[in-house]
């Protein structure tokens, strides 16, 4: 128990860093409405893609002759992409779609 | 030098995923926020390619690799998303979610690794996090895969006998296998024994649920890959990976509450208790064999073209047969004739919150003809015809009258209010609910049967003839 108290304790600026960033979360979302709400999910899709940052980093560690590593983090960086770059792509078609409108009305 | 100025890129790339979640959360600035926060993500992978280490000769072949993989993702992720059908929109972002899974549960396999050599003693903070970001992870990415297959139409839905007594035993074995390594230091054959259970629970979890609760579950398990993404983060002490991880997990579960919230469900209610099951079938019997009334395409024409006001109801039926171009002509055609269309948008038509007001507004539908629940409710009183297209849950009266039926207690749009319903639909059919609709064979209802697109553009052909 004090290992696991000392161990929050070290790492208390994450600790707080992590709860802010939940209320932020909350807060941020609130009062949206229904219309947006299958491009906000999009949107938080391609960004929870940052993921692939720690793919990157995996990969910058690995000592080159390591290829199990090598060949995993090949992949993770490789499916990482695909999470944001596809993420992006499609919340923007999809909003496309609702800029035309005021234009034409 | 370099390292102060990385950390002030994963700053910016923060502020970008704060500021674009909000913009996003607006009409008006919601392109643009998913262009800012798609900004910063490029800042974050610049910068973390050029200054997390100084370049270092020896790695020349890892930065090859790096290059390759990003190269490869982003010709392949353009690809699908922009050939993409605007129906599948919602399977898509769930194939994506997944791979963002796949990813957090690659990077805790390779760390896991490196850790093996590592000797720590007493409470090992590092191990739990990796556990459970490959967890999360894991279970994220075969449960968007299943999400997705489902939606595409290649997994039927299938509920094993005890599905749910199976699923608690798994979850009680992850728990152990996490606990088990965090007192007796880690283990490679436990580890994998986790990713294995993990995997299969993903899919188990998700399997039982049906169509219609999909959306639900995507958005859940996006805020799952956002927790995993998180846990990667504090992995590495990474703050764009911690503020992207947990904006999406927080956000993500807010919203997968809002969505529930207009099915008038709980979130257990929707896991738990799968709908088609044995409460289904109650109600089933108690309409018997009472008979529907069919009407041809050339009395619609008239009736809808005699009206004084029409409201459409649009449904998944609408956006499978892509008929939402022609329905659009149709409402064009009848407003030059006086008619006053207008349409009614459940929360929770379609596959995804808010999916019909996408495909309508790729049709060119006005913002202003799209209405809310709560604002058209009151209005069907007035409406002399309801076209539904495509749709059956959402203005299924058993919602509201039937405490036995699984959709009780959903709000719906009140169709039966208004004087006449038209109801076009390929057959009689049950609707995701696996229940039937007592609506369909209501006096004042009519049924146009057929497919959606083809019968709108007789029905479009026939009105210019009035």
């Amino acid at each position: 128990m004090e290992q696991v108290l000392s161990y929050i304790g070290e790492n208390m600026e994450m600790v707080y860093f992590l709860l802010l960033a939940i209320l932020l979360g909350v807060e941020v979302i609130s009062n949206v409405p229904a219309i947006l709400h299958t491009p906000l999910m999009s949107g938080a899709n391609a960004i929870h893609g940052v993921v692939v940052v720690g793919a990157i980093i995996v990969m910058l560690q690995a000592s080159p002759d390591n290829y199990l590593a090598l060949s995993v983090g090949f992949l993770a960086v490789l499916v990482g992409t695909l999470n944001v770059i596809g993420g992006f792509v499609v919340t923007d078609r999809m909003l496309e779609m609702f800029k035309k409108k005021p234009k034409k009305s | 030098m370099s390292l102060n100025i990385l950390e002030i890129s994963y700053l910016i790339a923060s502020l970008t995923f704060i500021l674009g979640l909000k913009m996003l959360s607006n009409p008006d600035s919601a392109r643009k926020g998913n262009l800012i926060a798609a900004a910063g993500m490029l800042i974050a992978i610049i910068a973390t390619i050029t200054l997390y280490q100084d370049f270092d000769s020896e790695k020349l072949v890892n930065y090859g690799l790096i290059f390759l993989g990003l190269i490869i993702g982003t010709v392949i992720g353009t690809i699908m998303a922009k050939r993409v059908q605007m129906t599948s929109m919602p399977q898509m972002v769930s194939f994506f979610n997944g791979m963002g899974g796949a990813c957090a549960a690659l990077i805790a396999i390779i760390e896991f690794q490196h850790h093996q050599h590592s000797t720590v003693t007493g409470f090992d903070g590092e191990l739990l996090v990796m556990l459970l970001g490959l967890l999360i992870g894991s279970v994220s990415f075969s449960g968007s895969i299943i999400a997705y297959g489902k939606l595409e139409g290649k997994i039927q839905d299938k509920v094993l006998p005890m599905n749910q007594v199976i699923n608690m035993v798994m979850l009680g074995a992850i728990v152990v296998l996490i606990v088990y390594q965090m007192v007796s230091g880690s283990d490679p054959l436990l580890f994998y024994a986790l990713l294995a259970i993990a995997l299969v629970y993903g899919i188990l979890f998700v399997m039982p649920i049906g169509g219609a609760d999909m959306p639900v579950v995507i958005s859940l398990l996006n805020s799952f890959t956002g927790m995993a993404a998180a846990f990667g983060g504090f992995l590495y002490g990474n703050k764009a990976m911690l503020t992207g991880g947990i904006l999406v997990g927080s956000a993500g579960t807010i919203l997968t509450i809002l969505m529930c919230k207009a099915m008038n469900r709980s979130l257990t209610n929707v896991l738990l208790g799968a709908f088609g099951g044995a409460a289904a079938g109650g109600a089933k019997s108690a309409s018997g064999d009472q008979t529907v009334r069919e009407i041809n395409i050339s009395d619609t024409a008239v009736l809808l073209s005699y009206s004084q006001s029409v409201v459409i109801v649009p449904g998944y039926g609408l956006a499978v047969a892509q008929a939402q171009h022609i329905c659009h002509e149709l409402e064009k055609l009848l407003e030059e004739k006086g008619v006053e269309v207008n349409y009614a948008i459940h929360p929770v038509a379609g596959r995804m919150p808010g999916h019909m007001n996408v495909l309508l507004a790729e049709a060119d539908v006005p913002y202003e003809r799209m209405q809310e629940m709560e604002e058209i409710n009151s209005k069907f009183a007035n409406t002399d015809v309801v076209v539904v297209i495509g749709a059956n849950d959402v203005v299924n009266p058993a919602a509201k009258n039937d405490p036995s039926s699984p959709i009780y207690g959903m709000p719906i749009l009140e169709v039966d209010q208004a004087k006449n319903v038209i109801i076009l639909k390929r057959g009689m059919a049950a609707g995701y609910a696996g229940i039937e609709n007592e609506l369909f064979f209501y006096p004042k209802t009519r049924m146009l049967f057929g497919d959606a697109k083809a019968t709108l553009q007789k029905l479009t052909a026939e009105v210019k003839e009035v």
